[in-house]
């Protein structure tokens, strides 16, 4: 047997060793996720188990290196990691926009101390971050972003504005834009800070969406004091660092709804298809088109790993990732009929299936509308020119 | 295995790029024999040169002569004649047929002329306008030592130049596949031009009379050697489609950053550039279901099958976009016999039905799936 070979067989005996049962059952909802954070709130002790012993083996970021709480694997290692916890159905064991998002940046752009500091908390899950990106008048024009950022000397101070935070009012930490420079073009006076949540002067609000549920904050900064320390890369910039956490944000996006759900839809809905040719044609062209999707996420992943990706490739992966997605929930609700429209019922598990339909309208425009990658793709990609 | 081109494929895509644009370009193959009006549709010539490469082997074992490679490489070759139009028997004789072969006796008998681009092989399935290979109703009847074959065949493509054609037929015994060679008495054969200048054959089978040794594998074991023939069929179809439709998308992009109207670009303007942006997102899932596709075939995964259908549905339903914008986003021009896009929209068609279009694959998966 071959080192990946050995390597497999490992994994497969520890993670068979120590996934809990109840973290191979599919997750049901948004809420069954771990989030881990200050002061995390834990649905059972298996999950809390879960997400612990992974952290400690360095294996809810295997690819990161060991000094960063990592798990030091290579590329093709950290692969089977994942087809392994797959092959089992097992959870992912920590949800987090500080491993999906801030870490990538903070790993190539990030100094040591910082690296030391923040990316160890993460891999941890001891610190819950959310990004503060859009702001009220920059939303697809994010580069036109206001939130004021200026240097007091031993200090920075931040006032101004952001909104569609996600869990704004669950996170310790923020990523945030600021502008550090009124007078430059607008992609050159923009800083990339991180700050404490807690801070005197942060406050925010949840937004009540058309699914009922708020899983997006206006967050306001009243006069915040943030620490010089804090700001990542080099002063004016930070549109250099969003990019490249933009790029890492529409991977996770395009991978939304369709993470950990390996089956066929027509498989779950047979029922309902049984006396109705028109929706079965339909769905049977969806799961074409989500296994065909579902190989271009292991290549892109593959690619990306192997760093042979092109730098636009994740506006491909999300536009089409999210809009796979909506068409999937478009499904489920013709297939449900009226028994999915049903809004409260303890039997539709309060609109379960009503509210997801509605919250995935926000995949296409939250990190970047659709319309916005088919540009970059445009012109990245095809270099069209004008774009 | 990572689901990207190894070192040594990639050599090899470079090696079939450079030799397919050069050998195989439309100019000198497609619109020679074209305009010809050749009888066969491809040259024989051309033929040769890829026995000479190689690529006649790939899929064929060491031991019976060839480089044992698998359909990760088949499909480099395809994707490359795709992209080239190149009208070849590769597709039939050097991955479906030799596939179908794989393990039984005829090997001996026929791989030796695929090897050296001596031979022509074909496959008759299709029995009326729609690919449906589960309900063959072409019988074959017990008759001294052999069979005598009776029915109608349609799509077989080169069927009118081959040297031997696998032909699917009911036994009492069940599905069998039978090896039948050029000029079998009873066998009238029909060649016909399609939309994209290839020829296609209609045969009829009059009791025509074959040996027992003309049985491919098993009498009734014809299901499996038509499930490898199929599978290896339709997944370089697949890749031939993507060939197809980058090829498309190429040129057409490059159109839209030389052709001025309104004083700019037509690749200035956002509704041809959001088209062109969405029709690269469904080539590149393509390109990844078939990739994906040809490794479990490697493999011999038991998902294999499933992906492949997969792979041909969205491969077919990426090409199909990709020559329809290519047409209308040519305008005027597209619409000539001169400019080589609507030369794409035609052999786009043609692989669509080849081994069965989108619906039946998407059909088939939902069957596999159990709905």
């Amino acid at each position: 047997m071959d080192d990946l070979g050995e390597f497999r067989q490992e994994a497969r005996a520890w993670l068979e060793a120590n996934c809990p049962p109840e973290m191979r059952e599919p997750m049901r909802d948004e809420s069954d996720a771990c989030w881990g954070g200050r002061n995390p709130t834990f649905k059972s002790d298996a999950q809390k188990r879960w997400m612990e012993v992974m952290a400690e083996r360095g294996w809810t970021v295997p690819d990161w290196p060991r000094d960063y709480g990592g798990g030091g694997l290579s590329p093709a290692e950290a692969k089977i990691v994942r087809q392994e916890m797959a092959r089992i159905g097992a959870r992912n064991p920590l949800m987090s926009f500080g491993i999906s998002m801030l870490g990538p940046a903070l790993l190539k752009y990030g100094n040591e101390a910082q690296k030391k500091r923040f990316l160890t908390e993460i891999a941890r899950g001891e610190i819950r971050w959310c990004q503060g990106y859009s702001e009220p008048g920059a939303g697809s024009d994010l580069a036109s972003l206001q939130t004021k950022c200026e240097d007091k000397g031993d200090h920075w101070l931040v006032n101004g504005q952001k909104v569609w935070t996600s869990y704004a009012d669950k996170a310790d930490w923020i990523f945030c834009l600021v502008r550090t420079d009124p007078q430059a073009p607008k992609h050159q006076g923009i800083s990339f800070l991180l700050f404490d949540m807690a801070s005197p002067g942060v406050s925010t609000k949840p937004i009540l969406l058309i699914s009922g549920n708020s899983p997006f904050c206006e967050t306001f900064f009243d006069d915040v004091e943030v620490p010089k320390d804090q700001l990542v890369g080099e002063l004016n910039k930070g549109w250099d660092v969003a990019k490249y956490l933009l790029g890492h944000e529409r991977e996770m996006i395009s991978g939304m709804g369709l993470g950990g759900q390996t089956g066929s839809l027509g498989e779950a809905l047979s029922e309902a298809l049984a006396d109705d040719p028109i929706l079965r044609a339909d769905v049977a062209r969806f799961d074409v088109d989500q296994m065909a999707f579902r190989a271009m996420s292991e290549r892109f992943i593959d690619e990306l790993k192997a760093g042979q990706a092109h730098p636009a490739q994740p506006s491909m992966m999300k536009y089409a990732g999210t809009e796979l997605n909506k068409a999937r929930h478009e499904l489920v609700m013709a297939a449900g009929g009226s028994n999915a429209l049903e809004w409260e019922s303890d039997r539709s598990k309060k609109g379960k299936s009503a509210r997801e339909w509605l919250r995935t309208k926000a995949n296409s425009i939250e990190g970047g509308t659709s319309e916005i990658q088919l540009g970059i793709v445009a012109k990245r990609i095809l270099e069209l020119p004008g774009a | 295995m990572p689901l990207y081109l190894d070192d040594d494929q990639n050599m090899l895509r470079d090696t079939a790029r450079d030799f397919m644009a050069a050998e195989g370009a439309i100019s000198k193959e497609l619109r020679h024999w074209r305009d010809k009006g050749s009888a066969d549709g491809f040259g024989h010539g051309l033929w040769k040169q890829f026995a000479e490469m190689g690529f006649t082997g790939i899929l064929i074992d060491e031991a019976d002569g060839g480089l044992g490679l698998g359909h990760v490489e088949a499909g480099i070759v395809l994707e490359e004649i795709g992209r080239n139009l190149t009208p070849s028997p590769f597709l039939v004789s050097a991955v479906a047929f030799v596939e179908a072969l794989k393990g039984t006796a005829l090997r001996e008998r026929w791989y030796p002329g695929i090897l050296s681009g001596d031979t022509v092989a074909a496959l008759a399935i299709d029995e009326g306008a729609k690919h449906r290979p589960e309900a063959i109703a072409m019988r074959a009847e017990r008759s001294g030592n052999g069979f005598k074959l009776s029915g109608n065949k349609q799509f077989v493509v080169q069927g009118a130049s081959a040297d031997v054609t696998l032909v699917a037929a009911g036994t009492d015994d069940g599905l069998t596949l039978f090896a039948v060679e050029k000029g079998a008495r009873g066998l009238e054969v029909e060649g016909v031009r399609l939309a994209d200048s290839s020829i296609g054959a209609r045969m009829r089978f009059d009791d025509v009379e074959v040996d027992a040794d003309a049985v491919v594998g098993e009498v009734g074991g014809g299901a499996a050697a038509l499930s490898r023939a199929m599978n290896a069929g339709r997944a370089g179809a697949a890749a031939e489609l993507v060939g197809v439709g980058s090829a498309s998308m190429d040129m057409t992009v490059d159109y839209l950053k030389q052709r001025k109207q309104f004083g700019r670009l037509i690749g200035e303007f956002q509704a041809l550039q959001f088209r062109a942006a969405h029709l690269y997102s469904e080539l590149e899932i393509a390109r990844a279901a078939t990739l994906k596709a040809q490794q479990l075939l490697d493999e011999g995964s038991d998902e294999a099958e499933a992906m492949v259908s997969v792979a041909k549905a969205k491969a077919g339903r990426a090409s199909q976009l990709a020559v329809q914008e290519g047409v209308q986003m040519h305008g005027g021009i597209g619409m000539t016999d001169e400019y080589d896009i609507g030369l794409y929209m035609k052999r786009d068609r043609v692989l669509n039905e080849l081994f069965g279009d989108p619906a039946f694959h998407a059909d088939k998966l939902a069957r596999m799936k159990g709905y």
